[in-house]
Protein backbone atom coordinates (compact mmCIF):
# COMPACT_ATOMS: atom_id res chain seq x y z
CA UNK A 1 0.00 0.00 0.00
CA UNK A 2 1.28 3.41 -1.15
CA UNK A 3 2.11 5.34 2.00
CA UNK A 4 1.26 8.79 1.17
CA UNK A 5 -2.25 7.83 -0.13
CA UNK A 6 -4.20 8.79 3.08
CA UNK A 7 -2.86 11.92 4.16
CA UNK A 8 -3.23 15.15 1.55
CA UNK A 9 -1.40 18.49 1.98
CA UNK A 10 -3.91 19.98 3.36
CA UNK A 11 -4.26 17.62 6.37
CA UNK A 12 -0.31 18.36 7.12
CA UNK A 13 -1.38 22.04 7.02
CA UNK A 14 -4.35 21.28 9.65
CA UNK A 15 -2.00 19.07 12.14
CA UNK A 16 0.59 21.32 11.90
CA UNK A 17 -1.62 23.90 12.75
CA UNK A 18 -3.51 22.30 16.05
CA UNK A 19 -0.38 20.66 17.11
CA UNK A 20 1.02 24.47 17.68
CA UNK A 21 -1.81 25.61 19.17
CA UNK A 22 -3.37 22.94 21.39
CA UNK A 23 0.60 21.49 22.17
CA UNK A 24 2.96 24.40 21.42
CA UNK A 25 5.23 22.38 19.23
CA UNK A 26 5.91 24.17 16.52
CA UNK A 27 6.11 22.17 13.24
CA UNK A 28 5.90 24.65 10.78
CA UNK A 29 9.77 24.89 10.05
CA UNK A 30 9.41 21.18 9.04
CA UNK A 31 10.74 20.44 5.31
CA UNK A 32 6.80 19.15 4.31
CA UNK A 33 7.90 16.25 1.92
CA UNK A 34 9.43 14.23 4.49
CA UNK A 35 6.58 15.45 7.26
CA UNK A 36 3.81 14.35 5.13
CA UNK A 37 6.01 10.77 4.82
CA UNK A 38 5.99 10.36 8.73
CA UNK A 39 2.01 11.35 8.79
CA UNK A 40 1.33 9.30 6.76
CA UNK A 41 3.28 5.79 8.02
CA UNK A 42 2.02 7.11 11.57
CA UNK A 43 -1.28 7.21 10.51
CA UNK A 44 -0.98 3.59 8.41
CA UNK A 45 1.09 1.85 11.50
CA UNK A 46 -1.90 3.07 14.00
CA UNK A 47 -4.51 1.81 11.67
CA UNK A 48 -6.43 4.95 12.24
CA UNK A 49 -9.69 4.52 9.60
CA UNK A 50 -10.15 8.71 9.80
CA UNK A 51 -8.61 11.38 9.51
CA UNK A 52 -10.88 12.66 11.80
CA UNK A 53 -10.03 10.40 14.70
CA UNK A 54 -6.26 10.70 13.84
CA UNK A 55 -6.71 14.66 13.87
CA UNK A 56 -9.25 13.78 17.47
CA UNK A 57 -6.56 11.85 19.17
CA UNK A 58 -3.86 13.77 18.10
CA UNK A 59 -5.63 16.79 19.75
CA UNK A 60 -7.12 15.40 23.08
CA UNK A 61 -5.19 12.22 23.89
CA UNK A 62 -1.88 13.31 25.79
CA UNK A 63 -0.56 10.11 25.77
CA UNK A 64 -1.08 9.59 21.91
CA UNK A 65 0.31 13.14 21.59
CA UNK A 66 3.59 11.90 23.12
CA UNK A 67 3.14 9.02 20.49
CA UNK A 68 3.06 11.16 17.76
CA UNK A 69 5.84 13.34 18.76
CA UNK A 70 7.99 10.43 18.84
CA UNK A 71 6.44 8.74 15.68
CA UNK A 72 6.87 12.19 13.63
CA UNK A 73 10.57 13.00 14.40
CA UNK A 74 13.06 10.56 13.35
CA UNK A 75 14.60 8.58 15.56
CA UNK A 76 16.91 6.61 13.26
CA UNK A 77 20.68 6.57 14.97
CA UNK A 78 23.41 4.14 15.70
CA UNK A 79 26.89 4.16 17.78
CA UNK A 80 30.08 5.63 15.90
CA UNK A 81 27.32 6.07 12.39
CA UNK A 82 29.61 7.56 9.78
CA UNK A 83 33.49 6.38 11.25
CA UNK A 84 35.14 8.54 9.51
CA UNK A 85 33.66 11.21 11.09
CA UNK A 86 34.29 9.60 15.05
CA UNK A 87 37.65 9.42 13.55
CA UNK A 88 38.00 13.36 13.37
CA UNK A 89 36.54 13.46 16.67
CA UNK A 90 39.36 11.37 18.06
CA UNK A 91 42.25 12.16 16.29
CA UNK A 92 41.83 15.90 16.76
CA UNK A 93 38.56 17.70 17.61
CA UNK A 94 38.05 16.50 21.32
CA UNK A 95 42.29 16.23 21.93
CA UNK A 96 42.35 19.56 21.21
CA UNK A 97 39.69 20.65 24.18
CA UNK A 98 42.14 19.32 26.41
CA UNK A 99 43.41 22.94 27.20
CA UNK A 100 40.22 23.65 28.69
CA UNK A 101 39.60 22.89 32.29
CA UNK A 102 36.51 21.73 32.03
CA UNK A 103 34.76 20.62 28.95
CA UNK A 104 31.20 21.76 27.37
CA UNK A 105 29.53 19.15 24.95
CA UNK A 106 25.81 19.79 23.27
CA UNK A 107 24.79 17.31 21.98
CA UNK A 108 21.42 18.60 20.41
CA UNK A 109 18.70 15.92 18.83
CA UNK A 110 20.10 12.88 20.70
CA UNK A 111 17.26 10.99 19.93
CA UNK A 112 17.62 7.78 21.45
CA UNK A 113 21.47 8.36 22.69
CA UNK A 114 23.68 5.95 20.69
CA UNK A 115 25.99 9.07 19.76
CA UNK A 116 25.90 10.57 23.90
CA UNK A 117 27.57 7.11 24.49
CA UNK A 118 30.19 6.70 21.55
CA UNK A 119 31.36 10.62 22.17
CA UNK A 120 31.41 9.21 25.85
CA UNK A 121 33.93 6.13 25.38
CA UNK A 122 36.25 8.45 23.11
CA UNK A 123 36.62 11.09 25.88
CA UNK A 124 37.00 8.24 27.81
CA UNK A 125 39.82 6.55 25.94
CA UNK A 126 41.39 10.22 25.48
CA UNK A 127 41.94 10.57 29.60
CA UNK A 128 39.15 13.40 29.21
CA UNK A 129 35.88 11.85 30.02
CA UNK A 130 36.48 12.71 33.95
CA UNK A 131 36.62 16.83 32.89
CA UNK A 132 33.88 16.82 30.46
CA UNK A 133 29.75 16.97 30.39
CA UNK A 134 27.75 16.09 27.28
CA UNK A 135 24.15 18.12 27.19
CA UNK A 136 21.88 15.67 25.40
CA UNK A 137 19.31 17.22 24.20
CA UNK A 138 15.91 16.12 22.33
CA UNK A 139 12.34 17.34 21.24
CA UNK A 140 11.17 14.47 22.26
CA UNK A 141 10.66 13.11 26.17
CA UNK A 142 10.43 9.34 25.24
CA UNK A 143 13.48 9.15 23.18
CA UNK A 144 15.37 10.69 26.66
CA UNK A 145 14.15 7.92 28.69
CA UNK A 146 15.79 5.53 26.55
CA UNK A 147 18.88 7.00 26.04
CA UNK A 148 19.22 7.63 29.88
CA UNK A 149 18.72 3.53 30.28
CA UNK A 150 22.17 3.38 28.61
CA UNK A 151 20.37 0.27 27.33
CA UNK A 152 20.72 -0.71 23.30
CA UNK A 153 19.71 -3.51 21.47
CA UNK A 154 22.23 -6.43 21.44
CA UNK A 155 21.73 -7.26 18.47
CA UNK A 156 23.19 -4.29 17.02
CA UNK A 157 26.28 -4.68 18.97
CA UNK A 158 28.52 -6.81 16.31
CA UNK A 159 27.44 -3.65 13.70
CA UNK A 160 28.51 -1.38 16.68
CA UNK A 161 31.50 -3.10 17.17
CA UNK A 162 32.55 -2.98 13.41
CA UNK A 163 31.65 0.85 13.44
CA UNK A 164 34.29 1.26 16.67
CA UNK A 165 36.91 -0.12 14.95
CA UNK A 166 36.57 1.69 11.76
CA UNK A 167 36.53 4.85 14.25
CA UNK A 168 40.00 4.16 15.70
CA UNK A 169 38.86 2.44 18.88
CA UNK A 170 41.49 -0.01 19.76
CA UNK A 171 39.94 -1.29 22.67
CA UNK A 172 37.89 -4.44 23.44
CA UNK A 173 34.05 -2.85 22.61
CA UNK A 174 32.70 -5.30 24.68
CA UNK A 175 34.57 -4.14 27.50
CA UNK A 176 32.15 -1.35 27.54
CA UNK A 177 28.41 -2.84 28.32
CA UNK A 178 27.17 -6.04 30.22
CA UNK A 179 25.06 -8.53 27.92
CA UNK A 180 21.23 -8.50 29.53
CA UNK A 181 19.32 -10.32 28.11
CA UNK A 182 18.29 -8.80 24.31
CA UNK A 183 19.81 -5.56 25.79
CA UNK A 184 23.70 -4.11 26.68
CA UNK A 185 23.46 -2.44 29.60
CA UNK A 186 26.62 0.40 28.81
CA UNK A 187 29.02 1.36 31.76
CA UNK A 188 27.29 3.77 34.31
CA UNK A 189 30.64 5.88 34.19
CA UNK A 190 29.96 6.86 30.73
CA UNK A 191 26.43 7.76 31.66
CA UNK A 192 27.53 9.84 34.88
CA UNK A 193 29.00 12.34 32.61
CA UNK A 194 26.04 13.03 30.27
CA UNK A 195 23.06 15.04 31.26
CA UNK A 196 19.52 14.05 29.29
CA UNK A 197 16.62 17.10 29.10
CA UNK A 198 14.02 17.98 26.39
CA UNK A 199 15.40 20.97 24.09
CA UNK A 200 13.31 22.01 21.25
CA UNK A 201 15.32 23.70 18.48
CA UNK A 202 12.36 25.57 17.20
CA UNK A 203 11.39 27.56 20.07
CA UNK A 204 13.83 26.89 23.17
CA UNK A 205 16.75 29.35 23.64
CA UNK A 206 20.36 28.75 23.90
CA UNK A 207 20.97 27.68 27.70
CA UNK A 208 24.76 26.94 28.35
CA UNK A 209 27.98 27.89 26.01
CA UNK A 210 30.01 24.96 24.42
CA UNK A 211 33.20 24.29 22.75
CA UNK A 212 31.71 21.57 20.44
CA UNK A 213 27.83 21.18 19.38
CA UNK A 214 27.12 18.18 17.38
CA UNK A 215 23.34 18.11 15.62
CA UNK A 216 23.74 15.35 12.94
CA UNK A 217 20.69 14.56 10.68
CA UNK A 218 18.83 17.05 12.18
CA UNK A 219 18.67 19.76 9.82
CA UNK A 220 17.47 18.24 6.98
CA UNK A 221 14.28 18.23 8.37
CA UNK A 222 14.01 22.00 8.62
CA UNK A 223 13.59 24.35 5.84
CA UNK A 224 15.94 26.62 4.63
CA UNK A 225 14.86 29.56 7.34
CA UNK A 226 14.18 27.62 10.14
CA UNK A 227 17.67 25.93 9.50
CA UNK A 228 19.21 29.13 9.35
CA UNK A 229 17.71 30.43 12.46
CA UNK A 230 19.07 27.51 14.68
CA UNK A 231 22.62 27.54 13.08
CA UNK A 232 22.33 31.29 15.23
CA UNK A 233 21.15 29.54 18.18
CA UNK A 234 24.20 27.21 17.82
CA UNK A 235 26.63 30.27 17.28
CA UNK A 236 24.88 31.63 20.35
CA UNK A 237 25.37 29.23 22.04
CA UNK A 238 29.31 28.25 20.92
CA UNK A 239 32.22 29.96 22.49
CA UNK A 240 34.91 31.60 20.24
CA UNK A 241 37.43 28.51 19.01
CA UNK A 242 34.50 25.89 19.72
CA UNK A 243 33.42 23.39 16.78
CA UNK A 244 30.25 22.99 15.30
CA UNK A 245 29.20 19.17 13.78
CA UNK A 246 26.58 18.41 11.24
CA UNK A 247 25.67 15.29 9.44
CA UNK A 248 27.40 14.40 6.63
CA UNK A 249 24.72 15.76 3.85
CA UNK A 250 24.15 19.27 5.96
CA UNK A 251 26.34 22.38 5.44
CA UNK A 252 26.72 26.01 7.16
CA UNK A 253 27.32 26.96 3.94
CA UNK A 254 25.41 30.32 2.08
CA UNK A 255 23.96 31.13 5.99
CA UNK A 256 24.60 34.24 7.96
CA UNK A 257 26.67 31.86 10.79
CA UNK A 258 29.39 31.26 7.86
CA UNK A 259 31.83 34.07 7.44
CA UNK A 260 32.66 33.75 11.29
CA UNK A 261 33.38 30.22 10.98
CA UNK A 262 36.53 27.63 8.83
CA UNK A 263 35.93 24.30 7.78
CA UNK A 264 37.83 21.83 9.96
CA UNK A 265 39.26 20.01 6.43
CA UNK A 266 36.75 17.85 4.03
CA UNK A 267 34.74 16.79 7.14
CA UNK A 268 31.42 18.31 8.51
CA UNK A 269 33.11 20.05 11.31
CA UNK A 270 33.32 23.98 11.58
CA UNK A 271 35.57 26.02 14.14
CA UNK A 272 34.01 29.48 15.16
CA UNK A 273 36.98 31.53 14.48
CA UNK A 274 38.52 34.29 17.60
CA UNK A 275 36.58 37.20 17.68
CA UNK B 1 3.87 23.61 -22.35
CA UNK B 2 6.28 20.96 -21.18
CA UNK B 3 5.36 17.36 -21.27
CA UNK B 4 7.27 16.49 -18.46
CA UNK B 5 7.89 17.28 -15.02
CA UNK B 6 10.79 14.99 -14.17
CA UNK B 7 12.08 11.33 -14.92
CA UNK B 8 12.87 9.34 -11.90
CA UNK B 9 14.75 6.31 -12.82
CA UNK B 10 14.95 3.20 -10.02
CA UNK B 11 17.19 0.24 -10.04
CA UNK B 12 19.33 -2.31 -7.98
CA UNK B 13 21.81 -4.84 -8.73
CA UNK B 14 22.38 -4.76 -12.92
CA UNK B 15 20.68 -1.34 -13.51
CA UNK B 16 24.02 0.53 -13.55
CA UNK B 17 25.18 -1.31 -16.88
CA UNK B 18 21.87 0.43 -18.30
CA UNK B 19 22.38 3.23 -17.01
CA UNK B 20 25.85 3.49 -18.69
CA UNK B 21 24.48 2.36 -21.75
CA UNK B 22 21.43 4.43 -22.02
CA UNK B 23 22.89 7.78 -20.53
CA UNK B 24 24.90 8.37 -23.82
CA UNK B 25 22.62 8.56 -26.05
CA UNK B 26 20.22 11.20 -23.92
CA UNK B 27 20.00 14.53 -25.64
CA UNK B 28 21.91 17.27 -23.77
CA UNK B 29 19.23 19.63 -24.00
CA UNK B 30 15.95 17.76 -21.98
CA UNK B 31 13.50 20.45 -20.70
CA UNK B 32 13.70 18.20 -17.44
CA UNK B 33 15.17 16.49 -14.77
CA UNK B 34 16.13 12.97 -14.31
CA UNK B 35 16.08 11.78 -10.73
CA UNK B 36 18.30 8.50 -10.39
CA UNK B 37 17.82 6.22 -7.24
CA UNK B 38 20.51 3.46 -7.44
CA UNK B 39 20.93 0.94 -4.53
CA UNK B 40 24.40 0.57 -3.40
CA UNK B 41 26.71 0.46 -0.35
CA UNK B 42 27.24 3.48 1.72
CA UNK B 43 30.42 5.79 0.75
CA UNK B 44 30.19 4.42 -3.30
CA UNK B 45 28.89 8.14 -3.96
CA UNK B 46 31.67 10.30 -5.78
CA UNK B 47 32.45 6.91 -7.77
CA UNK B 48 29.13 7.08 -8.66
CA UNK B 49 28.45 10.73 -10.42
CA UNK B 50 32.17 10.07 -11.61
CA UNK B 51 31.23 7.26 -13.34
CA UNK B 52 28.09 8.78 -15.04
CA UNK B 53 29.19 11.91 -15.60
CA UNK B 54 31.63 10.40 -17.93
CA UNK B 55 29.14 8.59 -20.38
CA UNK B 56 27.04 11.99 -20.57
CA UNK B 57 27.02 15.93 -21.77
CA UNK B 58 24.52 16.27 -19.28
CA UNK B 59 25.12 17.78 -15.74
CA UNK B 60 25.65 15.02 -13.07
CA UNK B 61 25.45 15.84 -9.66
CA UNK B 62 24.55 14.12 -6.27
CA UNK B 63 21.45 15.84 -5.21
CA UNK B 64 22.12 18.24 -2.07
CA UNK B 65 19.44 18.75 0.54
CA UNK B 66 17.29 22.30 -0.39
CA UNK B 67 18.71 22.37 -3.50
CA UNK B 68 16.61 23.56 -6.07
CA UNK B 69 16.23 21.13 -9.11
CA UNK B 70 17.13 22.03 -13.22
CA UNK B 71 15.91 21.01 -16.04
CA UNK B 72 18.78 19.15 -17.88
CA UNK B 73 20.41 17.78 -15.27
CA UNK B 74 21.22 14.21 -13.71
CA UNK B 75 20.76 13.98 -9.89
CA UNK B 76 22.00 11.20 -7.78
CA UNK B 77 20.15 10.25 -4.65
CA UNK B 78 22.95 10.02 -2.60
CA UNK B 79 23.35 6.57 -0.32
CA UNK B 80 21.97 6.36 3.02
CA UNK B 81 19.62 8.87 2.72
CA UNK B 82 16.06 8.82 1.08
CA UNK B 83 15.74 11.21 -1.32
CA UNK B 84 12.17 13.57 -1.62
CA UNK B 85 11.18 16.29 -3.75
CA UNK B 86 9.31 19.21 -2.28
CA UNK B 87 6.28 21.07 -3.78
CA UNK B 88 8.36 24.07 -4.55
CA UNK B 89 10.94 22.21 -6.54
CA UNK B 90 13.68 21.05 -4.48
CA UNK B 91 14.98 18.04 -2.17
CA UNK B 92 15.07 17.29 0.53
CA UNK B 93 16.66 14.40 2.09
CA UNK B 94 15.38 12.03 5.03
CA UNK B 95 17.67 9.43 7.09
CA UNK B 96 14.11 7.77 8.48
CA UNK B 97 13.76 3.89 8.94
CA UNK B 98 15.06 2.12 5.60
CA UNK B 99 11.99 0.97 3.14
CA UNK B 100 12.20 -2.32 1.51
CA UNK B 101 15.42 -3.21 3.72
CA UNK B 102 16.53 -0.17 1.03
CA UNK B 103 17.67 3.68 2.08
CA UNK B 104 17.67 5.21 -0.74
CA UNK B 105 14.07 3.70 -1.46
CA UNK B 106 12.84 3.74 -4.78
CA UNK B 107 9.41 3.48 -3.42
CA UNK B 108 9.67 7.15 -1.17
CA UNK B 109 11.50 8.90 -4.45
CA UNK B 110 8.72 7.55 -7.11
CA UNK B 111 5.83 8.81 -4.24
CA UNK B 112 7.11 12.05 -3.45
CA UNK B 113 8.53 12.92 -7.00
CA UNK B 114 4.46 12.07 -7.56
CA UNK B 115 3.19 13.53 -5.47
CA UNK B 116 4.83 17.00 -6.45
CA UNK B 117 4.57 16.40 -10.27
CA UNK B 118 1.52 14.49 -10.89
CA UNK B 119 0.43 13.17 -14.32
CA UNK B 120 4.25 14.68 -15.36
CA UNK B 121 6.33 12.46 -13.37
CA UNK B 122 7.58 9.27 -15.34
CA UNK B 123 8.96 6.43 -12.93
CA UNK B 124 11.10 4.01 -14.74
CA UNK B 125 12.39 0.75 -12.95
CA UNK B 126 15.42 -1.51 -13.99
CA UNK B 127 17.04 -4.35 -13.25
CA UNK B 128 17.02 -5.63 -9.85
CA UNK B 129 16.84 -8.19 -7.42
CA UNK B 130 13.45 -6.92 -4.82
CA UNK B 131 10.65 -5.20 -5.12
CA UNK B 132 11.54 -1.50 -4.25
CA UNK B 133 9.82 1.02 -6.41
CA UNK B 134 6.84 -1.12 -7.35
CA UNK B 135 4.38 0.25 -4.51
CA UNK B 136 5.73 4.25 -6.09
CA UNK B 137 4.93 3.00 -9.60
CA UNK B 138 1.29 1.91 -8.13
CA UNK B 139 0.73 4.95 -6.94
CA UNK B 140 2.52 7.07 -9.89
CA UNK B 141 -0.33 5.76 -12.45
CA UNK B 142 -2.68 6.15 -9.81
CA UNK B 143 -1.71 9.95 -9.87
CA UNK B 144 -1.79 9.83 -13.55
CA UNK B 145 1.85 9.51 -14.25
CA UNK B 146 3.76 7.09 -16.55
CA UNK B 147 5.25 4.19 -15.05
CA UNK B 148 7.99 2.40 -17.45
CA UNK B 149 10.05 -0.69 -16.55
CA UNK B 150 12.53 -2.66 -18.25
CA UNK B 151 12.03 -5.46 -20.30
CA UNK B 152 12.78 -8.49 -18.32
CA UNK B 153 14.12 -10.88 -20.87
CA UNK B 154 17.15 -7.87 -21.26
CA UNK B 155 17.62 -7.24 -17.61
CA UNK B 156 20.56 -8.86 -15.60
CA UNK B 157 17.80 -9.43 -12.48
CA UNK B 158 15.05 -9.69 -13.77
CA UNK B 159 13.01 -9.76 -10.47
CA UNK B 160 11.88 -6.14 -9.82
CA UNK B 161 11.16 -5.32 -13.28
CA UNK B 162 8.82 -8.66 -13.29
CA UNK B 163 7.11 -7.24 -10.05
CA UNK B 164 6.63 -3.84 -11.42
CA UNK B 165 4.90 -5.52 -14.87
CA UNK B 166 3.20 -8.14 -12.36
CA UNK B 167 1.60 -6.01 -9.77
CA UNK B 168 1.93 -2.36 -11.41
CA UNK B 169 0.43 -2.55 -14.53
CA UNK B 170 2.82 -0.51 -16.14
CA UNK B 171 2.22 1.85 -19.16
CA UNK B 172 5.03 0.54 -21.22
CA UNK B 173 8.17 -2.14 -20.95
CA UNK B 174 11.37 -1.01 -22.57
CA UNK B 175 14.41 -2.88 -23.68
CA UNK B 176 17.49 -1.28 -23.05
CA UNK B 177 18.49 0.20 -26.56
CA UNK B 178 14.40 1.45 -27.17
CA UNK B 179 15.26 3.76 -23.73
CA UNK B 180 17.27 6.19 -25.10
CA UNK B 181 14.64 7.31 -27.79
CA UNK B 182 11.77 6.97 -25.77
CA UNK B 183 13.33 9.37 -22.83
CA UNK B 184 14.51 11.64 -25.71
CA UNK B 185 10.81 12.02 -26.85
CA UNK B 186 9.80 13.17 -23.16
CA UNK B 187 11.53 16.37 -23.78
CA UNK B 188 8.99 19.31 -26.20
CA UNK B 189 12.36 20.62 -27.43
CA UNK B 190 13.55 16.91 -28.27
Amino acid sequence: MPQNGNITDEHVEILVNDVLEQHGYDFTGYSRASLKRRLARLYTLDKHVSFAEFRYKTLNDNVYFKHFVEGVTVNVTEMFRDPAFYRLLRTKILPSLNTYPFIRIWLAGCSTGEEAYSIAIILKELNLLHKSLIYATDINPTVLEKAASGMFPLSQMKSYSENYIASGGEKEFSSYYTANYSLAKFDTALKAKMIFSTHNLVSDRSFNEFQLILCRNVLIYFDRSLQFSVLQLFDQSLESLGYLALGTKETIDFSPISPVYERVGTDKIWRKKSI
Amino acid sequence: MKKTGALIIGGSAGSLDVLLKVLPQINRHLDFPIIIVIHRKQGTDSLLTDLLTHRTNLKVKEADEKEAIRDGYIYIAPSDYHLLVEKNFTFSLDYSEKVNYSRPSIDVTFQSASDVYGPRVVCLLLSGSNADGVNGLIFAKRNGGITLAQDPSSAQVAYMPEQAILKANVSEVLKIEEMANYINSLSTNN
